[in-house]
């Protein structure tokens, strides 16, 4: 695509700025921002990935993965506000997961070890964790604090803060692993994933871009479960405190 | 208190604190073993706070309770919360069934509860074996006051804590439950510490009594102080109450 092909699909930005003019949604200085943001990030990540993919460094390869992380982090903790630890719990809970999917991918020799495939599929699963996580946190905040009374109960009865927080941790981890699981079930059907109908229209075979997919799909399945499950197990003994009391999520 | 009466629960100095604002101010006391004390006063003056204290749901910011003479810190809180057993005002029910909610603290021991307990649980309280089944979030709030404190008799606690537990219930149901938490305490030697704004029901069913305003303790001795309290705002509290 050349730049100039690429300069009149801002057409489709002025679609949206049209009509929120029109129907005074005051969304334009928004969409201007977020237009120019993405242009600039993705012009600069291309670039950058250009130069790590010709360096075959691993050193770039942990420096962008790590990269990917603290920005996923930065971005999730915003809604663990309250949480002792949250930072490192999150940093913990997306360098856990990125060093198992990554070492199924290259021990089982699904993907080669190389910066194209460690970097693009590490972006997908750092990202679809953080959404993950910022899901998990924000159900898992409002469960605690709806059913306080029933983990007061259960403290009062005898019971250990894994009990009276169990409910709500397995109500939240089911919540935040719903969207993934019920996507996967209409996929190819209402839509195409975006990154199989990038490959057909970059000129690849269909059936390997159908088995990358399926592959992608798999990986963010377990990314799912890996999250919410980790995060959850990570950040409910912080809700209480030594004394097994129950500590306000501020 | 006379003197031959050891405490279930002693408070000395007890502050307790929430963002700056003080509940509870300089609590001292005792709640004498095998006897029911009622723990009367406005709304606001830190009654349902200090049950919280016994029952180790919250902890003093400064001061000292002691358990038997043992300071609280030092148990378990599990064990704690066994042996002092509390209901709670609102009578929080889980999803399920009535059974479901008397089994609670027998599953949360690894134990369980069979039928015939349960109705055991159910009877005392005057609630009928047919009621086993019924769900526990569609009870009246009668209904749940009941199987609430049939519940917290699973743990068969030292000492009870109750918490308003009658202000939903009707006068027949209302003499049921004194009748079932008197008899406890007499058959089982069970102490009782009981939150009511019922000043005759504090009369009637205590041997001991505590009067808290503005998270103090301003009297404490026999329930009869009531009819010719010495302190001023206790008088106005009583005539207010009473009217």
């Amino acid at each position: 695509m050349s730049y100039l092909t690429l300069a009149l699909t801002l057409v489709f930005v002025l679609i949206p700025l049209l009509l929120s003019k029109s129907l005074g949604l005051g969304l334009e200085k928004d969409t201007v921002i977020a237009t120019v943001r993405s242009i600039i990030q993705l012009l600069a990540v291309g670039y950058v990935l250009n130069f790590v993919f010709d360096s075959e460094s691993f050193l770039f390869i942990f420096l962008m993965v790590a990269l990917m992380i603290a920005a996923a982090t930065q971005n999730a903790r915003k809604k663990g506000t309250g949480i002792r630890g949250v930072t490192w719990k999150l940093t913990l809970t997306f360098v856990s997961i990125e060093l198992l999917t990554q070492s199924i991918l290259i021990g089982f020799n699904i993907v080669p070890a190389t910066a194209q495939y460690i970097i693009s599929l590490s972006g997908m699963v750092v990202g679809n964790s953080m959404v993950l996580a910022i899901l998990f946190l924000n159900r898992f905040s409002a469960e605690v604090e709806s059913n306080r009374d029933i983990g007061e109960l259960i403290l009062s009865l005898g019971g250990t803060p894994k009990q009276a927080i169990h409910q709500q941790l397995i109500t939240s981890i089911k919540a935040s692993m719903i969207p993934t699981i019920e996507s996967q079930k209409t996929i190819g059907l209402v839509q195409l994933p975006g990154m199989m109908s990038g490959q057909i229209i970059a000129g690849a075979d269909p059936i390997q871009a159908v088995q990358f997919q399926l592959l992608v799909l798999f990986l963010l399945l377990s990314t799912a479960a890996l999250t919410s499950v980790l995060l959850g197990f990570l950040v409910y003994p912080t809700l209480f405190n030594e004394r097994m009391q129950q500590i306000p999520w501020k | 208190m006379s003197s031959h009466q050891s405490p279930a629960l002693q408070f000395s100095n007890v502050h307790y604190t929430i963002d700056d604002i003080a509940i509870l101010h300089n609590v001292s006391g005792c709640f004498p073993k095998g006897k029911i004390t009622a723990l009367v006063g406005p709304s606001g003056a830190g009654k349902t706070t200090l049950l919280k204290l016994c029952n180790g749901l919250l902890s003093p910011t400064s001061g000292s309770i002691c358990v038997n003479s043992q300071p609280i810190d030092q148990f378990e809180p599990p064990q704690l919360r066994r042996h002092i057993g509390m209901v709670l005002q609102n009578s929080p029910m889980l999803k399920g069934s009535v059974y479901d909610n008397l089994a609670l603290p027998f599953r949360l021991k690894g134990e369980q509860l069979t039928k015939e307990e349960a109705v055991n649980l159910l009877e005392q309280t005057g609630l009928q074996r047919s009621f086993l089944e019924a769900d526990a979030l569609n009870l009246s709030g009668g209904q749940r006051q009941k199987v609430s404190i049939a519940r917290t008799l699973g743990n068969q606690s030292s000492v009870l804590l109750l918490d308003e537990i009658t202000s939903s219930l009707d006068r027949t149901s209302v003499q049921e439950i004194e009748t079932l938490i008197l008899r406890l305490n007499k058959d089982n030697g069970t102490s009782v510490i009981w939150i009511t704004h019922n000043l005759e029901q504090a009369m009637r069913v205590s041997d001991y009594l505590w009067v808290m305003m503005n998270g103090q303790v301003v009297e404490t001795g026999d329930p009869s102080l009531l009819d010719s309290p010495a302190n001023e705002q206790v008088a106005k509290f009583v005539k207010g109450e009473q009217s």
